[in-house]
């Protein structure tokens, strides 16, 4: 059996009285894709945050090749890169500067020909002397995950990276996310888009109420079927609830 | 300790960048404390038979309030435009953020007293401009930035945030500003700095205990 490169054992998250995530198990394996479906507040975003070292869990732990997010998080960020609905950039820097910021954050040496590398995937080497601020959405995301390659991470994490996307934008950047992904990079992704989501993963979950509803390999689910799927146990959850 | 002070720079010059292309901070900061002198000006023309009595008060109350603005603005940015969690994902210890986001505020209330150190004097006929005066403002701006900008970080994830910051800063900020004030006033009339090593001695207290404080409690502040 492949060796699990994300455990999360018995997560628990509470803000204040308020519950967002109850007993989380979850391992993943190197070079996976896992995507993760639910509804607004089923707790997705506050996993990737708990994953990211963003936020502590209040019970539970998550190790990461196996060093745990409260031994040593600094340790377990160079594994990581992360993308989310907003886009850790920064419209005052243009395109190059923002990378070149974060390659120093990274401790890059010499990052030029990464960060045309990045820029030139990514289809932005030619705008890299713009303000971000100019971009469009599409060009901010994109820019985005050129930046969460940076330092090239084997764990990728995608907080529903096509929200606010027109369907060019949105098919594009599946795409993209299509030629990073591979055996040596695993890949974490919510998103809202059922069959886009479908057609990237190697694995669903589902996560409904705080809890993780479904989690099966991604080639057992009908594509035709993933929304009526969806549905069942989001409102089996809400009826529990 | 060279990839710590890596990021430690790069934080500051991100915010030395940002700041020369937008000049926001520095804008709100320098028109709020020229208005803050003017006003005082006008209150204090002719009321007062030594200007020199008042002077050292207008001087800290205008860096204070002016500075309170920068520093709100320093983490309320990169909430707003998104990229704090960028800089809390960077693979080092957070102090190193911390004294990036510091050091760039300590930068900007430092440019903002060069430029209203010159108007005071205009305004009020006295001479500010004094090595042992300049000495307690950095100190004091020191202090000022060092535990600002920890309180900035923890007023951010807040709704009222722009309201918390002052009302959480000047309680604490208070024994700088009193041993500020005291020290401007005793310089202003022409003592040398041994005459006022107490106030000296506080105020370097004060910013040490701040920055051993916000060193130790930084990574909690920005967490959630």
């Amino acid at each position: 059996m492949p060796e699990a490169l994300i455990q999360i054992r018995g997560l628990h998250k509470y803000f204040g009285r308020h519950r967002v995530l109850r007993g989380i198990d979850l391992s993943i394996e190197t070079g996976q894709t896992l995507i993760l479906l639910g509804p607004n507040g089923a707790g997705k975003t506050t996993l990737l945050r708990i994953l990211a070292t963003l936020s502590r869990p209040t019970q539970g732990e998550v190790q990461v090749a196996g060093v745990s997010t409260k031994a040593n998080p600094e340790g377990i960020r160079q594994y990581l890169g992360m993308v989310s609905h907003a886009p850790l950039l920064y419209g005052d820097l243009s395109a190059a500067e923002n990378l070149e910021f974060y390659a120093r954050l990274y401790g890059l040496h010499q990052p030029e020909a990464r960060i045309k590398h990045l820029l030139q995937q990514v289809d932005l080497y030619h705008r890299r002397k713009d303000m971000v601020r100019t971009f469009s959405r599409g060009m901010i995301q994109r820019l985005a995950i050129a930046r969460a390659l940076l330092h090239n991470p084997p764990i990728l994490l995608l907080d529903e990276p096509d929200t606010g996307l027109d369907p060019q934008a949105a098919e594009m950047l599946t795409g993209l996310l299509g030629d990073i992904g591979g055996r040596e990079r695993t890949i974490i992704m919510t998103t809202h888009h059922l069959e886009r989501g479908l057609a990237l993963a190697d694995r669903v979950a589902i996560l409904a109420g705080g809890k993780l509803v479904l989690d099966t390999p991604a080639a057992e689910i009908d594509p035709q079927g993933v929304r009526p799927l969806y549905d069942h146990f989001v409102n089996q959850e809400r009826r529990k609830a | 300790m060279k990839r710590y002070l890596q990021v430690v720079w790069a934080v500051l010059w991100k915010d030395m960048r940002v700041e020369w292309r937008t000049k926001d901070s520095f804008t709100s900061m320098a028109v709020f404390a020229v208005l803050a002198l003017l006003i005082f000006n006008f209150a204090f023309e002719l009321n007062v038979p030594d200007k020199r009595m008042v002077v050292p008060g207008v001087l800290w109350v205008a860096v204070a309030f002016a500075g309170v603005l920068g520093l709100g603005r320093a983490f309320i940015t990169e909430k707003d435009q998104g990229s704090l969690a960028g800089l809390l994902l960077a693979p080092v210890d957070r102090s190193a953020i911390y004294l990036g986001k510091m050091l760039s505020n300590f930068l900007f209330i430092l440019i903002v007293e060069a430029f209203i150190l010159p108007l005071l004097t205009i305004f009020f006929n006295v001479t500010v401009i004094i090595p042992s005066l300049l000495l307690v403002l950095f100190l004091g701006t020191l202090g000022f930035a060092a535990v600002g900008t920890v309180f900035s970080a923890l007023a951010v994830n807040t709704r009222a945030r722009e309201v918390l910051l002052p009302v959480l800063l000047f309680p604490v900020l208070l024994p700088v500003l009193i041993a500020g004030i005291r020290a401007t006033s005793g310089f202003l009339v022409g003592d040398t700095l041994a005459d006022h090593a107490n106030w000296l001695r506080l105020i370097i207290f004060f910013d040490i205990l701040f920055l051993v404080v916000a060193f130790l409690t930084f990574d909690y502040v920005v967490e959630e």
